[in-house]
């Protein structure tokens, strides 16, 4: 985007750097009349999601799907067929082919014609622009950057604006990004200081003010700007602008009569479509092996040319054989080059055996897939009350992956946790403060329900309350009045992005300290004497990940400056007096073996000069408009320095029901359970513990920073743990092969705990080249251990582990779990992700691949529905190649019994028909409502998911196993009727049958036999598995009727003519027939019978047949 | 706290959102899901939980099957057997080929060398009475009349009468299409074109005079060929000649096609049956095809013991392509000609459940004895 302005640059040039910024006049206005102004190119508002445009549809749509490596193929067959003279028509592999892409060409036109009607549903919505001091109504896509817009209470912002005023006085307007990011509470938005009184149309009208900003950008929570106000006659004022400034489009005005804001980004640049993207291709297991099949019977296919290419010319060298006399060949056959007739017969055979690799497996695949994935939408038992919503599927082309998981990344907080905060106890100076009349003593207060062990001083006291009720960010919401000042107590609702905060300040209101909202800049504490205290708020520190800190600074009525902070005691300790952390660590650390969450609090106070230099330092930052975050870092870090220590809170994060039996039921089940979390180790670790993740003889392995120490020997350190829990664990497992993976139990479990600081010393080891084979040590470690447990872990390292795991050797399948957004990239890298819709937003929802309400769900959806559809579709796809082997081997004898000369035994409507039609519902039926073993018997049990575990049923020895059943069932089809053919007269009346007839004898041997053999696979017959395969085998034979039964006008040759009819009134042949089928169902048969004998002796768990 | 200095970069990619995220139920990128506040519907089928039947195929249910279905195939296989064994069958190899010795070595030859109507005879004994219908076949070895070329090279519509299929035959009919002076041929075609034109009378000798036995060549085609899918094109004042007019006949055909049978107009062109025979391509390259049943006159029982005549007039030359001709006399059953091979399938596949029952039966005993055993 070109918007450099000449006039700006010259004005501001050598201040910074403009690189990357856009400049906006408010109300399209030239800031002075000396500088002409100049229309800027931006792009317009117009929302753009979908793909195809009428003109554009079918050259695109067609192209794309060609590109898919399957549908290329078949196009290529097809185009072979029609140039070449080819034994089938074109027809034969051009209608399947046709009736695929037709299908997904409506359903992808479908879906963008539901995009276009929802692009216009945007774009068309009226807006209100204000032009000329008056309002205009637009259509909403022809918003333009620095157009003033009005939106009113409950509508969506149109586009990014930069709010200029309110209808309140002071500047605030409340917003709601559920549709964004999922948040639902209310955040509150600022409007610049100089702006606030634009109230009117007039007003804003008289606005001459121009806007820095960076361009574009896709992170939703940063925004750098300036804007700068001109009045007349004065320099103009400039005040920097960030997200708090800013409205996203699509989120909600909320509590607020209107507001103004000015247009900064538009159309396909606000950050909301910046942030549409595809969301990477993930590729299960099955479709790897699928490939690989794939490439055998490509191989057979080509082999088979081949051969039949080969034998036909050492045939044919006998020249009786190429031309005897009556069959001559025509004189262009007589002149093309024999290299070239070897081509086309080469093509040709080919054409001839390519059903062997069927489209329709990809289409029944698919659809399975998407059907599929409706059973895990519908689940009842995921269906959560509370938050009256069940388990979503973002992507069906994992479904079968859900039963292939070995390690399981989880996050804690929110997830094994219920991220319900409850505030449990503090310490001030040392001194534990814990309500509970219903504890112990029952000896009570009557000024609060505070119960205190030994008591710090008073003064003391009130600060740390003072600190609870003012250094946060929580909001109250209540009734209609948003000031909340003379309301009804009881209705109010704290509302806060961290759930924390929100138990922390209710925590002070146990102990006398109310917190009564914001009054403009004030906040406004009661205190226990219920006077009500006002301080003027000058400053938040916000939170971030990287200090897991923050404070506000505050004036006080006496005009004392204060600087409350708090944060994890990692990062508070090292900032605060090193004489007072003794008495609180004590409490902080017992707290966090509780279970607690812990967090300590700090304070500063500050002179009048420090808070004047603070203010410049900040203001000046906050104008930055490059590398704003690492100046405000800075400045961050060198205020919240030399504070003093108050105390320490315990808030209590509850385990989510059965979130202990869920891990162990994936433990049993053969998965290893990774816990990632941000959280402290302590606190993880008696999470942990709690949820049986480390039961009480697990031997703990620790790399943190405790084992670790301090001191510059930390990588000597390390390499020492490293080596000696490496020969721990080697002489516990001896020799450990494939076998021992999963039958740990009985061993001694190790457990292994490692923190975010030393993960990242061993995964970026310093320049020494030493400590390279760390991370290959160290995984070692960690694939011999049970549970590991990574703590202070930032999100990014959580991919990482992640994807660490991911490329180990074998490849494991990988799951994680997680509901906040720092769990998103560790969901995005996991070969499967499932998002919790916790209370942390939806993000991780959004971002997932499945998302569930609660992690008890995560039983039922590996062990039943994972486990289901990984047999489903494994049975689907074996099936599949073995269906259309025996299909084509008849096809491949008979070539040796035709002179090698392409002719085809089926009638081309039957090859046509045989995949799509004849037998392609039976198995769609059976992969999806099959039931191998019941979904109470899977859940309850979970040691049966081992049974399918690395893939077990597409291993090489299964597949092998259906290539042999379709290769024997191939041959019986076509030597039985080839020796019944040794007389072909077979009909009482001495008539003769001819090649036709032989075909369809195979043919009809050929769908009952395949037919057959799913239904004895079947173990879970639902009407509508009787339904599809009877009715498979009645439509058969109606159609062989049907098609034989009438001269059809656009045929050439009339062979099927009352072929059928002819074959049914033979004996022989349908005892043929009857005999056939027996005879190729038969080792399937015995297989089952004897497999079940065995399991019924042997009381054991149900096998799989390959 | 591990340094993270790529968390921004994180929180960009991170996010994905649709575009209509304002928009009530979010354009067509929405997920497979409930949405909020929709409760699953509690269904059978929803929840999986559709009344099925569960069989289980234990030693219990399927030995039963196996003794049923083993005894079931033992039955078919006796009555396929003597069935096949009952049925009569008497070839003739009247090949001819040089050095054999044999009567038609003279008509070989010569058909060799391009004449036709030379006529050789067979005397041969029927060593028992072969009770009628007795069909009369031909068969050719090393033919094949499956080869592709071969067997496309017809034109189905032309053969249906269909006026325009007369006047201008299929592609697929080359280099049988038209002739040299590009006048379309009909029956166009390499099928048509090699129709097999050798023909057999037989004698019954009786009193020392050989009696001709009456052949009846009706209804040796399917009829729905015959009558249906075969027709000739509409007689023009009467005359199928000159229906034919404008056509050339087969450059290996002696006479058109309309002469095929002169004197019977419902055997003749298109519908001869011989012909129609003929155009059903053979399956396999050693094929037998029918010819004539012997169902009329002192012969309607069947053909009695004794020596018989067989006058060929050998015209179809085979071998140039190592093939061999012969003359097959058979008598028919519910189950058609002679082919032991179902019988005996038959057989073998009931033995062999038998005695697979009987081995599980075994299998089933010993391992109840090692439950009990292990029960107590």
């Amino acid at each position: 985007m070109k918007c450099k302005n000449r006039v700006l640059n010259s004005k501001c040039a050598g201040e910074e750097k403009r690189v990357g910024t856009r400049t906006v006049f408010v109300g399209h206005r030239p800031v002075s009349e000396t500088d002409a102004y100049v229309e800027q190119k931006f792009c317009d508002n117009r929302i753009v999601s979908s793909k195809y445009t009428v003109w554009n549809f079918l050259p695109k749509n067609l192209f794309e799907q060609f590109r898919r490596i399957a549908n290329f193929y078949f196009l290529i067959i097809f185009l072979v067929q029609v140039i070449v003279d080819t034994p089938t028509s074109p027809v034969t592999s051009g209608l399947p082919l046709f009736f695929v892409i037709i299908v997904t060409a409506i359903k992808q036109g479908y879906e963008d014609w539901l995009r276009h009607r929802a692009d216009k549903e945007v774009n068309k919505s009226s807006v209100f622009i204000v032009e000329n001091a008056k309002q205009v109504k637009k259509h909403s896509e022809k918003i333009k950057v620095g157009d003033i817009v009005e939106v009113k209470a409950d509508e969506t912002f149109p586009c990014d604006l930069i709010f200029l005023a309110s209808s309140n006085d002071d500047g605030i307007c409340y917003v709601t990004t559920a549709s964004l990011d999922g948040e639902s509470n209310f955040k509150t938005h600022y409007a610049v200081r100089d702006t606030t009184g634009l109230q009117t149309d007039d007003d804003i009208d008289s606005l001459t003010a121009t806007i820095e900003c960076e361009q574009p950008q896709p992170d939703l929570y940063k925004f750098v700007g300036r804007i700068n106000i001109y009045r007349s006659n004065q320099e103009p004022v400039a005040r920097s602008l960030g997200p708090e400034n800013l409205l996203l489009k699509g989120s909600t005005l909320k509590n607020t009569k209107k507001i103004y804001g000015v247009a900064v980004y538009t159309g396909m640049e606000t950050k909301m479509a910046l942030n549409y993207q595809g969301k990477s291709q993930k590729r299960s297991a099955v479709e790897k092996s699928i490939n690989a099949f794939l490439v055998v019977y490509l191989c057979i296919l080509v082999s088979k040319a081949t051969v039949c290419t080969t034998l036909k010319y050492i045939w044919q060298s006998n020249p009786f054989n190429d031309e005897p006399w009556y069959n001559q060949k025509t004189i262009k056959e007589r002149d093309t080059f024999k290299i070239l007739r070897m081509f086309t017969d080469f093509l040709s055979f080919m054409v001839l055996f390519n059903f062997i690799i069927p489209v329709s497996m990809y289409v029944t695949v698919e659809m399975q897939k998407f059907l599929g994935s409706f059973f895990i939408a519908w689940d009842k038992e995921m269906y959560d009350e509370e938050i009256k919503e069940g388990a979503l599927v973002n992507t069906s082309d994992l479904n079968e992956e859900l039963g292939q998981v070995e390690y399981v990344f989880t996050d804690k907080t929110g997830t094994l946790t219920e991220n319900s905060m409850k505030f449990i106890e503090c310490c001030i100076d040392g001194h534990k403060y814990k309500d509970g009349i219903s504890e112990v003593d029952g000896f009570s207060h009557t000024d609060g329900p505070l119960r205190y062990y030994g008591k710090a001083e008073k003064c003391r006291e009130e600060l740390f309350l003072r600190a609870l009720c003012l250094c946060h960010t929580v909001q109250i919401k209540g009734g209609d009045n948003v000031d909340g000042l003379r309301v009804n107590q009881e209705c109010w609702t704290y509302i806060s992005s961290s759930p924390d905060e929100i138990a922390l300040v209710k925590g002070a209101k146990k102990y006398g300290f109310t917190f009564l909202g914001h009054e403009a800049d004030y906040m406004k504490v009661q205190n226990q004497k219920n006077e009500i205290e006002k301080y003027q708020l000058l400053h938040v520190l916000n939170f971030d990940p990287v200090r897991r800190r923050m404070s506000v600074i505050v004036k006080t009525s006496t005009g004392k400056f204060l600087l409350f902070c708090k944060g994890a005691d990692s990062s508070i300790f090292p900032r605060v007096q090193q004489d007072e952390i003794q008495q609180t660590k004590v409490h902080v650390e017992r707290n966090a073996m509780d279970g607690y969450r812990t967090l300590c609090v700090a304070f500063k106070e500050l002179t009048q000069e420090d808070y004047k230099k603070i203010n410049d330092q900040l203001s000046e930052a906050k104008m930055a408009l490059q590398d704003r975050e690492e100046k405000m870092a800075r400045i961050f870090d060198d205020i919240e320095a030399d504070m003093h220590l108050i105390g320490a809170t315990a808030v209590e994060d509850r385990l989510q029901e059965h979130a202990a039996e869920t891990i162990e039921a994936l433990q049993t089940a053969g998965m290893k359970v990774w816990v990632l979390t941000g959280d402290k180790m302590e606190t993880a670790k008696s999470t942990c513990y709690a949820s049986r993740l480390f039961q009480t003889n697990t031997e703990l392995l620790e790399l943190t920073t405790k084992t670790m120490g301090d001191s510059d020997r930390k990588e000597e350190r390390l390499h020492e743990l490293l080596l000696e829990y490496h020969k721990k664990l080697l002489q516990d497992f001896p020799k450990n092969s494939g076998k021992l993976k999963r039958s740990w139990t009985v061993s001694q479990e190790y457990g292994l705990i490692i923190d975010g600081s030393t993960l990242s010393l061993i995964l970026n080891p310093s320049q020494d080249s030493s400590s390279s084979n760390y991370k290959s040590i160290f995984l070692q470690i960690c694939l011999k251990c049970t549970s590991v447990l990574c703590c202070r872990m930032a999100p990014l390292q959580k991919a990482q582990i992640v994807r660490m795991v991911k490329n180990t050797k074998g490849n494991p399948i990988t799951l994680s779990i997680g509901d906040g957004a720092n769990d998103v990239s560790m969901i995005l890298e996991a070969h499967v992700g499932i998002g919790i819709k916790g209370k942390e937003g939806r993000q991780a929802a959004r971002n997932s691949d499945y998302a569930v309400p609660k992690f008890k769900h995560l039983r039922k959806l590996l062990l039943a529905h994972g486990h289901l559809y990984y047999v489903r579709i494994a049975h689907l796809v074996q099936y599949f190649f073995y269906k259309n082997l025996c299909f084509i081997l008849p096809q491949f004898l008979y070539q040796f019994f035709c002179g090698f000369s392409q002719q085809p035994l089926y009638d081309a409507a039957y090859l046509t028909m045989y995949n799509i039609c004849f037998t392609s519902l039976p198995i769609l039926a059976y992969s999806l409502l099959e039931q191998h073993i019941n979904i109470e018997t899977l859940t309850s049990d979970p040691r049966l998911y081992m049974k399918i575990s690395d893939n077990a049923m597409l291993q090489w020895k299964p597949f092998l196993y259906w290539t042999f059943l379709g290769s024997f069932e191939g041959l019986v089809f076509f030597f039985g009727v080839y020796f019944l053919f040794q007389n072909s007269s077979l009909e009482h009346n001495g008539k003769v049958f001819g090649n036709w007839t032989f075909g369809t004898i195979v043919f009809t041997v050929l769908v009952f036999t395949v037919t057959l053999k799913l239904a004895l696979d079947t173990r879970f017959w639902t009407w509508m598995n009787h339904f599809v395969i009877w009715g498979s085998l009645a439509f058969y034979v109606f159609f062989s009727f049907f098609w034989g039964g009438i001269i059809w006008p656009f045929l050439k040759q009339q062979r099927m003519y009352f072929v059928f009819a002819h074959m049914v009134t033979s004996v022989s042949t349908w005892l043929a027939i009857v005999l056939l089928i027996f005879i190729s169902l038969s080792p399937e048969i015995l297989l089952v019978v004897f497999k079940n004998a065995k399991r019924k002796n042997h009381q054991k768990l149900p096998s799989f047949d390959a | 706290m591990g340094p993270c200095p790529v968390v921004g970069q994180w929180q960009g990619s991170g996010l994905s959102l649709g575009l209509h995220g304002a928009l009530p139920g979010g354009g067509a990128m929405a997920g497979i899901g409930a949405l909020p506040g929709n409760k699953p519907d509690n269904t059978a089928f929803t929840q999986q939980r559709l009344p099925a039947w569960q069989p289980l195929l234990s030693a219990g249910t399927a030995l039963p099957l196996f003794f049923c279905a083993g005894l079931a195939c033992l039955a078919l296989g006796l009555g396929l057997h003597f069935s096949s064994a009952t049925i009569r069958e008497l070839e003739l190899d009247y090949t001819g080929a040089p050095g054999s010795g044999h009567n038609c070595s003279r008509c070989a030859n010569a058909s060799r060398a391009g004449a036709a109507g030379c006529t050789c005879s067979l005397r041969f004994e029927l060593p028992e009475r072969f009770p009628g219908p007795v069909c009369l076949y031909y068969q050719l070895a090393n033919y094949y009349q499956n080869h592709r070329r071969y067997s496309v090279s017809r034109d189905d519509r032309q053969l249906s009468g269909v006026a325009s299929g007369l006047s201008n035959p299929a592609r697929e009919c080359s280099p049988f299409r038209t002739d040299p002076r590009g006048i379309p041929i009909a029956p166009c075609g390499a099928i048509a074109n090699s129709l097999f034109n050798d023909t057999f009378a037989l004698y019954h000798l009786a009193n020392g005079t050989f009696y001709p036995v009456p052949l009846d060549n009706r209804g040796i085609s399917w009829w729905t060929d015959s009558n249906i899918k075969f027709s000739n094109p509409e007689l023009i004042n009467g005359s199928l000649e000159a229906a034919f007019r404008g056509t050339a006949k087969p450059p290996n055909w002696p006479h058109a096609a309309y002469t095929l049978d002169m004197g019977n107009l419902n055997n003749t062109g298109f519908i001869n049956e011989d012909f129609i025979v003929w155009m059903r391509t053979a399956a396999l390259p050693t094929f037998r095809k029918l010819y004539r049943r012997v169902r009329e006159g002192n012969f309607s029982s069947g053909l009695p013991q004794g020596t018989y005549r067989l006058d060929i007039t050998y015209n179809y030359p085979v071998l140039s392509f190592q093939g061999t001709k012969k003359v097959i006399f058979s008598t028919v059953s519910w189950m058609g000609g002679k082919n032991p091979f179902l019988g005996i399938v038959y057989l073998i596949f009931g033995s062999a459940c038998i005695l697979t029952g009987f081995v599980m039966l075994a299998v089933h005993i010993k391992f109840q004895k090692q439950n009990q055993m292990d029960v107590e």
